[in-house]
């Protein structure tokens, strides 16, 4: 059953950024399918997305790598390490981008929280400085801004 | 292409709700500060701080008009905004979708009961 849950992005202060996505399903298989490198492979990234290379040490202080081949054939580094690991139910770690290094890093927390079945998970974002923003920004240009009002009347509906 | 300090003027003008909620009004069209406050409980003087700070972040333009002033909205930051936040979420509701599709596979049991249950559906 493909049960697509409702992706909500809520932006707080100037850095912070929280999502919250409903699965159905228990929160140890949404665990697993976040922190095992050949499960991670086969979601991380939209569609048209792959991750090509993924390292995972799921420890406090274990290192994450993955490697993105994106449509345009360019591919994007990302890593971190793993600060905090309370197994299917939090985590806490970093993530910097290998091509804006310089940018700094950013720490996410991850929340697993299961009900009836279903598990909401939450991240919560902290951008590490707005040249990252600014470079995800760049990056997400080619989408075009849409300068509705329509739109805008949507972005105050998510804030 | 917007600026990362214009992102986060941006970002920082719209944290809070009062200064959205003008916002919104504006969006339907331009208002003056007294307009603008009596939806609120709110001073002139308070508001007029808000106003402050949306004119800074280049979210809100004031009439030459100084009896009035009236507050326009202006789009193109807002539109910048948005497209930085539809980029993240195209990203994470992609990636959530193909997980979605996982953890169904990854529960047998579940897609099995499913598939029953749409058979039942279909012959209701």
């Amino acid at each position: 059953m493909k049960n697509t849950g409702t992706l909500k992005v809520e932006v707080r202060g100037e850095r912070e950024i929280l999502l919250t996505r409903v699965f159905d399903a228990p929160k140890e298989l949404v665990w697993k399918a976040m922190t095992q490198p050949e499960l991670v492979k086969r979601w991380f990234g939209p569609r048209g997305h792959q991750l090509v290379e993924c390292e995972i040490d799921l420890r406090p202080g274990g290192k994450w790598r993955y490697l993105i081949l994106m449509p345009n054939g360019h591919t994007m580094g990302m890593r971190g390490e793993y600060l905090e690991i309370e197994p299917c139910d939090r985590m806490v770690h970093t993530e910097s981008f290998d091509e804006y290094a310089e940018f700094g890093v950013g720490v996410i927390t991850s929340g697993f929280a299961e009900e009836h079945g279903k598990t909401t998970f939450t991240g919560l974002q902290v951008a590490p400085s707005r040249e990252v923003r600014d470079a995800i920004v760049a990056s997400g240009m080619e989408h075009g801004a849409a300068e509705t009002y329509d739109r805008l009347a949507e972005l105050l509906e998510t804030l | 292409m917007a600026t990362a300090a214009q992102l986060d003027a941006t970002f920082g003008a719209l944290a809070d709700p009062t200064r959205r909620a003008i916002l919104a009004r504006l969006s339907r069209g331009d208002a003056s500060v007294n307009e603008l406050a009596a939806p609120f409980a709110m001073s002139q003087p308070a508001i007029s701080k808000h106003l402050k700070v949306l004119e800074r972040a280049g979210l809100i333009a004031r009439g030459r008009d100084a009896q009035r002033r009236p507050c326009r909205i202006l789009a193109r930051p807002l539109a910048e905004a948005d497209a930085w936040l539809q980029t993240y979420r195209e990203f994470w509701e992609g990636s959530f979708d193909r997980l979605d599709d996982l953890l169904t596979e990854l529960q047998p049991e579940k897609s099995q009961k499913t598939e029953k249950a749409q058979r039942k559906g279909r012959k209701q």
